[in-house]
């Protein structure tokens, strides 16, 4: 029988492979070889903003060939490739143009930290490519191998970055744990592919889809077994609790930039395939899986703001924040309709690019040597920076929820898609959890802004001071407006690349009068600049104008 | 005489414990390590036990995915150990005990 099988399979024809449904993956994963061949035969090293501006560039290609997939898909419909295992639709399309979108601003908030820190190469910039090429794989995949294969190549390059400031103990420390905790997941996610493989008799997921539509398993222990290890799987992920226990130490001990990194593509990828499977693959079952979400969103959204709350160090506060993001994500999943799919990745949009603005917020302040993330090191910071403290206050302000911001609209929407399922009582849980979790987010802008005790300065100049800070919030949103906003509507790339730090030379002006000690805003590279002008800037015009990006997360229906 | 496939399945359910067990309880970074590709090789045992049931070869084809990213993740596994043993740890993992809050 195994001879037959195997010459059975000898005999088959090579499928028809569709390159422009996998463009952007192939520019993202091209591109990584392209930096390591670009820096092989460069016989001296180049600084390491020529790498980050390479991939930035390779970002918008990206960008563009995703934008002219989703073109394809709103003209032509969505269809799958190569042999059913890709899927081309609104969803998978979002889930590429938003990963493009971190792959182009990543690199810009993390040039100046590396410049810094003296770790130059492109390890980390075609790291990021790979990763960003798995994530895409991620959304597209139809397919639990195919799944398997992208979760991988989203993973690996995470546990090398996590350890790539070599110099640092905790570095090494939080790669070997991200490495364990990250491969132990992978195991049990494939072996619960191996249960569903042995329940439905396919790993590919429409027909497994099919089949869960036209058959009644009378003993389905295994499917339902399988079911779970897939969610113990994404659960580590993504970060749910209880799989969360790895991201407060990984967060704490990686290079930052490499965190902010992290946090937004690891969620990217985990809940597109996370969603997909779930929404359109699994609804048949959406009973027994519910109630475990259930359980898993409550939690979740519980732990991460009330652990958020005790934290000093503030990279450990955001992991636990993140852990609260990941629950109020999980809702949209929870809610098990086409609404909650929509919800879901309007969030990760927002929480994407603010998590990475934060981070680049993050990783000036920490200093030479990356350490200083006690939050009594942002005590008076927008005396001495009123930008960049303005910029985080604002990235801030949107992760709590705040009106006229994405983060807002964000939570609007998973929460409503909740009530539409009649999840009430989830809904009500992950509001007070959003009220815990404000609470936290205030701390730290109000440390910031307000609590000068130890500042020497007199009272009168730090109000002073204060009331420079406002206007300068309101420059950073107002240029990050100016230029977002044709970049978008144009579709035009290059835009994005260039036009920032020219906005940048023109607020330099100010701001150089108000330096103090440590962290100024003088000394922040252009690099980070441009990239908080864009993370600030499309928080603020989402949140003012969010109908564009609704329009999207609404066009983005899972083609089963 | 043919063995059912149900001993198979749970011959890799058991060895599938054992890693997974094993990882939670060993010490020896090399040992967990270790416990993860039992835990691999026993989601392969499942593949290739339904797909000998379900005549159907895709669960072998599974088996070479499952078998290259195990290797890929042995080569940055084993990078990262190493290079955290240079510095000054022994092998176990409660030598890693910087990051805790």
């Amino acid at each position: 029988m195994m001879a037959r099988t195997l010459l059975a399979a000898s005999t088959l024809s090579l499928p028809h492979v569709n390159y422009t449904a996998i463009m952007p993956e192939l520019i993202a994963l091209g591109g990584s070889l392209l930096l390591l061949a670009v820096a092989a035969v460069t016989p001296r090293r180049l600084p390491t903003t020529v790498y980050a501006a390479m991939t930035s560039g390779i970002g918008i290609a990206s960008l563009v060939a995703s934008l002219v997939l989703y073109h394809d898909v709103r003209q032509g419909g969505a269809f799958v490739a190569i042999a059913h295992s890709i899927d081309v639709d609104g969803f998978s399309v979002l889930v590429m143009t938003l990963a493009s979108c971190v792959l182009i601003l990543t690199p810009m908030l993390a040039a100046g930290f590396f410049e810094r820190e003296g770790l130059g190469g492109c390890e980390y910039y075609a790291l990021a490519c790979i990763s960003v090429g798995g994530a895409m794989l991620m959304g597209a995949a139809n397919d639990l191998v195919l799944i398997f294969l992208a979760l991988e190549v989203l993973s690996i390059p995470l546990y090398v970055m996590a350890g790539l400031d070599y110099r640092r103990e905790g570095s090494g420390e939080a790669a070997l744990k991200y490495f364990l905790l990250g491969a132990f997941s992978s195991a049990i996610f494939v072996y619960g592919i191996a249960l569903v493989y042995g329940a439905t008799g396919s790993t590919n997921l429409g027909e497994i889809a099919a089949f869960l539509a036209h058959n009644v398993l009378v003993a389905n222990g295994v499917l339902y077994g399988g079911m779970a290890l897939l969610i113990v799987g994404f659960g580590f992920k993504v970060a749910a609790v209880p799989f969360h226990m790895w991201t407060p130490d990984v967060y704490q001990g990686s290079p930052t930039p490499a965190v902010g990194f992290m946090a937004s593509i690891a969620k990217v990828g985990g809940f597109a395939a996370f969603l997909r499977v779930f929404i359109s693959t699994l609804p048949t079952l959406s009973q027994t899986w519910k109630p475990v979400l259930w359980v898993i969103v409550i939690i979740t959204v519980l732990l991460g703001a009330i652990a958020a709350l005790v934290q000093r160090d503030v990279k450990r506060m955001l992991a636990y924040s993140s852990i609260n993001h990941a629950g109020f994500i999980l809702l949209g999943l929870q809610a098990a309709t086409a609404k909650g799919a929509t919800g879901s990745l309007y969030y990760l949009f927002a929480y994407s690019l603010l998590i990475l603005g934060s981070f680049g917020v993050i990783a000036v302040v920490g200093g030479r040597g990356d350490t200083g993330h006690s939050i009594e090191r942002y005590r008076g910071l927008a005396r001495r920076s009123p930008l960049l403290a303005g910029a985080f206050a604002l990235l801030l302000l949107a992760q709590a929820g705040a009106p006229f911001t994405t983060g807002f609209f964000a939570k609007l929407y998973v929460v409503e898609a909740a009530v539409a399922a009649h999840s009430y009582a989830l809904a009500a849980v992950a509001m007070v959890s959003a009220a815990i979790a404000a609470f936290f987010y205030l701390r730290v802008v109000f440390v910031m802004f307000a609590d000068t005790r130890l500042a020497e300065a007199p009272a009168g100049d730090a109000a002073l001071v204060q009331a420079a800070g406002a206007p300068a919030v309101s420059a950073v949103g107002a240029s990050g407006s100016g230029v977002f906003e044709p970049a978008v509507a144009g579709g035009g790339g290059v835009l994005l690349a260039e036009a920032p730090v020219r906005l940048e030379e023109e607020t330099a002006t100010p701001e150089a009068s108000a330096t103090g000690e440590e962290i100024r805003d003088g000394a922040v590279s252009a690099w980070t600049w441009s990239g908080l002008i864009l993370t600030v800037g499309a928080t603020v015009v989402f949140g003012i104008w969010p109908q564009p990006l609704v329009d999207f997360a609404q066009h983005a229906h899972l083609l089963f | 005489m043919s063995v059912s496939p149900t001993w198979y399945l749970v011959l890799a359910a058991v060895l599938f414990t054992v890693g997974a067990v094993g990882l939670l309880v060993r010490r020896n970074v090399l040992v967990m390590f270790m416990c993860i590709e039992l835990m691999l090789n026993a989601a392969n045992l499942t593949f290739v036990t339904y797909s000998r049931a379900l005549n159907d070869v895709g669960g072998q084809s599974a088996v070479f995915f499952v078998l290259v990213v195990a290797a890929a993740e042995v080569v940055v596994g084993l990078g990262i150990i190493v290079s955290l043993f240079r510095r000054k740890f022994g092998a176990t993992a409660d030598d890693a005990h910087i990051l805790k809050g």
